[in-house]
């Protein structure tokens, strides 16, 4: 299922010297770049103006509860891979006020709606496994019958300029969703960046009309065929760098069938319920809801907040919790992300991005788990089989 | 909303340091307002103002240490409707119950010059070993902001927005960048209750679990990945004996490494 097909049709190339140029015409069409650059140690994404807040000459390296960056001798500017935040801390924000009710001096009370109107966002950087996240939360907030106008009002006006994967990480597997390392679909621009002895350019996909927009004024030429075939080696390079594997057949079927194994008892014993792989994850979007109050009782506000299924009080119902133990936390986190989201939203909920597994301070990695319950199947087959035989001939 | 008294609020201290009360005074802008919905009845610290009791709510910070204490903190209860205690001191035992993992004794003769002059106990508890506790607030010291919301929360009728997640739900919200996956920094956030904010993770540091031991805290998980990371036992018995050094879980697995 690897997507590391075709450069797609009419590109254009973008020296990298000029990239401040698209930057500045984001800019002039009054849009907010978020873009990664390096706070802390890591790779988020953050507000920036300028390109030379990119993490030029700047690399990580991932493993189970591990992630470093590091110097590259190059400069180039996207060969990393994803970063403890994504893009939803910009769409579905952490905490989010919705709205707030003021006493009117009469007996009654005034709702007063969010007036601030969210920023125009341009997403530079987006990696393909997360424009696969981003299609997924807009099924969940954007269904025609459940519309989320929280999110609706920050995702519909957000322009995605991606850049495909020259460098995964030691987590990613992508490769196994189908959901990277080369754009498909979702994006305004996708970008690839080529970095040889002699040149440092951009190859550009054209997405969307609103893509094509802010191209103008900026000096892109028609990518010559000699680039797009080095801009198909970088894509090709990197599907080939991914390692990391999650058999996806019959995993609904897989995951339902387990619902009672004792595995989950071994989990718990490693898990912190610390919901840390919740909150890093692009495509989880439980949240709860919390009212507060001033002290003299003449202002409410409701206020939104991402929540986990590793909280106890997140299964509260009438009376009392429905999942305590911890073992029965993680199964309902890892059940939904790869079959029960299948059935509600008709998709994987996992796109292989990895983030999980780097940022689960103890190292607990989905792949192992969906891989200990297909073994703990290949050993109860081979344990029940001679039993058959030796049944067959007393 | 007309209210026709004020609803009367004592702030008590047994063994601490005052941190927490001073919390409130630190509420500075807010004081006022906190001022202007109860009747701030007894509070030693602040005022000299005393109104008897009885008193809608008592803010009790600190441990029991003293025999005196044990009986005082009974007289403070039969007083009080609704009794919160504030502080790793008032829930947990305070930085003080490092006493009870030793003998005393030995302690007070090692300070004291006339050592039958001390009447302490053996060991400095929380006050929910003595009396009914109505709330518990956290910390070393505690959220003023939590304060006010649980002040806020009760005169509304309503409850508290505090939860007993991890450290780490804060942390994550607020994009702070994990200080134990990017930089190998030990951290006690996983096994910690929420409440501060995340502070030190967001100055590079590993949180101290000033806040006490969460719901459902894997400390032995902790422990092994923090022994891949080159603590010493003696060194993880140390962390877990801070504020909130006599939690069950942080004791438990403190001894659990004492071994
Ligand atoms: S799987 Fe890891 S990150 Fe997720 S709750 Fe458990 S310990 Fe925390
Ligand atoms: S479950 Fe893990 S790998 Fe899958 S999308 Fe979420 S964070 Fe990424
Ligand atoms: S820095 Fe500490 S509190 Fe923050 S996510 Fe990491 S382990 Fe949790």
């Amino acid at each position: 299922m690897s997507q590391s097909g075709a450069v797609s049709e009419n590109p254009y190339a973008l020296p990298a010297t000029d990239l401040q140029k698209l930057f500045d015409s984001l800019t002039q069409r009054g849009y907010q770049i978020i873009a990664p650059t390096v706070l802390d140690d890591a790779i988020v994404y953050e507000p920036v103006e300028s390109v030379n807040e990119l993490p030029a000459g700047v690399t990580d390296e991932q493993r189970a509860a591990v992630y470093r960056i590091k110097r590259r001798s190059d400069k180039a500017m996207f060969r990393w891979a994803v970063g403890p935040r994504s893009w939803k801390h910009y769409l579905y924000p952490p905490h989010q006020r919705l709205w707030e009710a003021r006493r009117n001096g009469g007996s009654g009370f005034d709702v007063v709606a969010e007036p601030e109107e969210p920023p125009v966002y341009a997403f530079v950087g987006v990696r393909p496994c997360d424009l696969a996240a981003i299609a997924i939360q807009d099924r969940v907030f954007l269904s025609e019958q459940y519309r989320d106008e929280n999110y609706g009002r920050r995702r519909e006006k957000a322009l995605l300029i991606a850049v495909n994967c020259s460098h995964p990480a030691g987590n990613c597997f992508c490769a196994s969703t189908g959901t990277g390392p080369h754009a498909q679909t979702g994006y305004d621009l996708a970008l690839t960046e080529v970095l040889d002895s002699k040149q440092h350019y951009f190859v550009i996909e054209l997405g969307t009309e609103r893509g094509a927009e802010v191209l103008e004024g900026v000096p892109v030429q028609p990518a010559s065929p000699e680039q797009c075939e080095a801009a198909q080696r970088v894509l090709e390079n990197a599907a080939r760098q991914i390692t990391k594997r999650m058999d996806t057949t019959d995993l609904k079927e897989l995951m339902y069938r387990h619902l009672d194994s004792p595995h989950w008892d071994d989990v718990a014993k490693r898990c912190l319920t610390c919901s840390n792989c919740t909150m890093v994850c692009p495509t989880c979007f439980c949240h709860t809801v919390e009212d507060v109050t001033n002290l003299q009782g003449t202002v409410a506000e409701r206020w939104r907040k991402w929540d986990s299924c590793f909280h106890i009080d997140f299964s509260y119902i009438h009376g009392s919790p429905v999942r305590v133990s911890e073992s029965s936390r993680y199964r309902q986190w890892i059940t939904h992300k790869l079959a029960s989201w299948q059935d509600q939203f008709g998709v994987l909920g996992c796109v292989g991005c990895g983030r999980c597994i780097t940022w689960c301070p103890v190292g607990i990695d989905i792949t192992d788990e969906v891989n200990a319950l297909r073994r703990s199947e290949e050993s109860k087959a081979a344990l029940t089989s001679p039993k058959e035989e030796s049944h067959a001939n007393p | 909303m007309a209210r026709t008294t004020k609803p009367k609020l004592a702030v008590w201290k047994f063994a601490s340091c005052d941190g927490c009360q001073l919390s409130l005074l630190d509420c500075e802008e807010e004081l006022l307002e906190v001022a202007g919905a109860v009747d701030i009845a007894y509070f030693p610290e602040a005022t000299r103002a005393v109104v008897k009791g009885p008193y809608d709510i008592s803010l009790v910070e600190g441990s029991i240490t003293t025999p005196h204490d044990a009986e005082r903190i009974h007289q403070v209860r039969r007083a009080s409707r609704f009794l919160i205690t504030i502080g790793a001191c008032a829930t947990a035992g305070g930085i003080q119950a490092l006493r009870n993992f030793k003998d005393v004794r030995e302690f007070v003769g090692a300070v004291y010059a006339t050592p039958q002059y001390i009447q302490t106990l053996s060991k400095s508890t929380p006050i929910h070993d003595h009396v009914f506790v109505d709330y518990e607030l956290r910390g070393c010291p505690i959220n003023k902001y939590q304060l006010l919301e649980v002040l806020s929360a009760y005169l509304h009728g309503r409850r508290p927005n505090i939860v007993p997640h991890s450290v780490c739900s804060e942390c994550k919200r607020r994009g702070v960048v994990c200080v134990m996956v990017a930089k190998g920094v030990p951290c006690l956030g996983p096994v910690t209750h929420a409440g501060c904010g995340a502070i030190c993770p967001s100055y590079g540091r590993g949180c101290y679990g000033c806040f006490g031991p969460k719901e459902t805290p894997n400390t032995a998980s902790l422990s092994k990945r923090w022994r891949q990371l080159g603590v010493k036992e003696e060194d993880l018995v140390r962390a877990y004996r801070g504020f909130n050094a006599y939690s069950e879980a942080f004791r438990r697995e403190s001894e659990s490494h004492e071994r």
